[in-house]
């Protein structure tokens, strides 16, 4: 482990908003369980559980806490700097810590999905899941990394991107799905375990180029930010 | 005072020093202009950069620091631009104004993660050595969270250390800190210097410069007001001008007695005091008793009225 990861990675943890990230992954695995356990029909608690719970919140949601904890927390104490005073080129920061908010994130969420898909139909739909929250994860965390070094509010702008464009423009507006990572990490678990429990509002090849894109795209985008990097100045 | 000796790091400032240069550099935001025009060359030994609070002090670090795109000038250690050149950072430290460290690392951790990230062959040793610098051994394995501030600021000058850098900047680095632990950096600073190291650190207080710096930079609203040495800067400022208020029970009847004395430049009438300039401040406070006495005037109160550092740097900008 690099460094730059393990003083990420201490940070994350040694935060009290860490602990923020248990409860909704804790209420994805009671709510299938739950369901599970009183015999309801998967068609019913399956796609408001799988999808309306964890890939429209859990997901983006952790993907927040985590993906803003690592450079924009650092940011907003002023601790950056230790990291930045060194001889080292900025992909060499940006890609650590992307690496490890996308490590946290994936695990935490990766691991009640396939607990919910296990239950709400096969082993197949709980792997399909995971795997597809981890690229989901990866997109997510390169989005939001790069927002904390582009904005100073870039939980704000986060929970808008989530909320409004995906949660709420998506229902409406449906070319909003062709940016919206909810709809690849849907399309791509459909493919892996068809189950007729996920609806899908892109394709396949759309999700997989694009998830790519926006992973690489954020990734640089924030490096290069860092490069250029101001501690904002107070006056004196 | 202990491990790192002038001695010790003789021979690495001996194969080379370095020099910080800024060559017009201003840095506005909107319509406020922070900097204004600076250039200055900064090589061994220690300068302090002295300033009233918003003077643009830390504007400038920052822009020597790397940390900060000048709008107009260049700032260039030994040639190169510090702006988006991490490879500064070999020969550059910085320990900024803000209270900022990972709480929770100890400060072994902290310097060594330092040491690490600079890829030193012996980051343990590097670690060690640097801690043992601004003595911080017997705390180093403790929680930095649970450091006093003085504490935290040794830690932060330890990682800033840790690869021996020919330049180190500091912001404010007496804020906060006790008598002893001043005295302490003031040690720490002045020996580093007299190794050959480039130090700039800067303060809104005359005396921790007094203390620490032959050189200073004086930096009013912006623009270098004054800069070189500072005996020369401080005889300047104890010869300005100084206005005092006063009062008596026969203002007037003072008032023509101190037109007569060589060391007032002005006097003025008012309904309830008299405003008195002196240009030399050690004559006018002799002569005033002396005067009040032969004259039998009672002076009733005697209040310097510009007397904040502020002013002093104003005067400063008119010299």
């Amino acid at each position: 482990m690099s460094t730059v990861s393990w003083i990420t990675a201490r940070g994350l943890f040694g935060r009290r908003r860490f602990l923020l990230l248990l409860p909704l992954p804790a209420l994805l695995v009671l709510l299938a369980v739950l369901s599970r356990a009183l015999r309801v029909d998967p068609g019913e608690w399956g796609p408001p559980v799988l999808v309306g719970l964890g890939l429209a919140v859990v997901l983006p949601v952790v993907a927040l806490i985590v993906g803003t904890g690592v450079l924009g927390a650092e940011i907003d104490d002023g601790t950056v700097v230790h990291i930045l005073t060194k001889p080292l080129p900025r992909w060499q920061i940006v890609l650590p810590k992307l690496a490890v908010a996308t490590g946290v994130t994936a695990v935490t969420v990766a691991v009640p999905l396939y607990v919910a898909g296990v239950l709400a139909h096969s082993v197949r739909l709980g792997l399909a899941l995971a795997a597809a929250a981890a690229v989901g994860a990866l997109a997510y965390s390169a989005l939001f990394v790069a927002l904390s070094l582009l904005t100073r509010r870039p939980v704000l702008l986060g929970l808008v991107y989530v909320l409004i464009w995906e949660g709420l423009l998506g229902n409406f507006v449906s070319g909003t799905k062709v940016l919206s990572i909810q709809q690849y990490v849907i399309a791509l678990a459909d493919r892996l375990a068809p189950t007729g429990l996920l609806e899908t509002s892109v394709s396949v090849p759309v999700a997989a180029v694009m998830s790519a894109l926006v992973s690489v795209g954020f990734t640089v985008l924030a490096i290069d930010r860092l490069r250029s990097f101001s501690v904002a100045g107070e006056t004196s | 005072m202990s491990a790192i000796s002038a001695e010790r790091t003789t021979p690495a400032q001996a194969r080379s020093t370095s020099t910080l240069a800024l060559a017009g550099v201003s840095r506005w935001y909107g319509n406020v202009v922070a900097v204004n025009d600076i250039s200055m060359s900064l090589g061994p030994g220690v300068t302090g950069l002295l300033g009233p609070n918003g003077a643009g002090k830390t504007t400038l670090l920052h822009m020597m620091a790397g940390f900060l795109a000048p709008s107009r000038g260049t700032v260039t250690l030994d040639g190169r631009p510090t702006w988006r050149n991490p490879d500064v950072y070999r020969r550059l430290g910085l320990v900024s104004e803000r209270e900022a460290v990972h709480t929770f690392l100890s400060a072994y951790e902290f310097v060594l993660a330092s040491a690490k990230l600079h890829r030193l062959p012996d980051p343990a040793e590097a670690a060690r050595r640097a801690i043992a610098l601004v003595e911080l051994e017997s705390a180093q394995d403790r929680r930095i969270g649970t450091y006093s501030k003085g504490m935290r600021q040794r830690a932060r000058v330890a990682a800033a250390l840790v690869h021996e850098p020919q330049v180190l900047l500091l912001d404010e680095p007496f804020n906060g800190m006790d008598p002893r632990q001043r005295l302490h950096m003031m040690e720490l600073l002045h020996r580093l210097g007299g190794a050959g190291r480039t130090i700039l650190f800067s303060s809104h207080i005359l005396e921790e410069v007094e203390q620490v710096s032959g050189t200073v930079q004086v930096m009013v609203a912006g623009r270098l007001a004054a800069s070189g040495d500072f005996r020369t800067i401080r005889r300047l400022m104890t010869n300005r001008p100084h206005v005092f208020a006063v009062r008596s029970t026969d203002d007037r009847a003072l008032a023509v007695a101190l037109m007569a004395e060589p060391s007032v430049t002005g006097v003025e009438l008012g309904r309830a005091e008299l405003t008195v300039r002196a240009g030399d401040y050690g004559a006018f406070t002799r002569a005033l008793p002396r005067i009040a006495l032969t004259r039998g005037i009672r002076v009733r109160q005697l209040v310097p009225e510009d007397e904040s550092l502020e002013s002093v740097f104003s005067y400063l900008v008119e010299a």
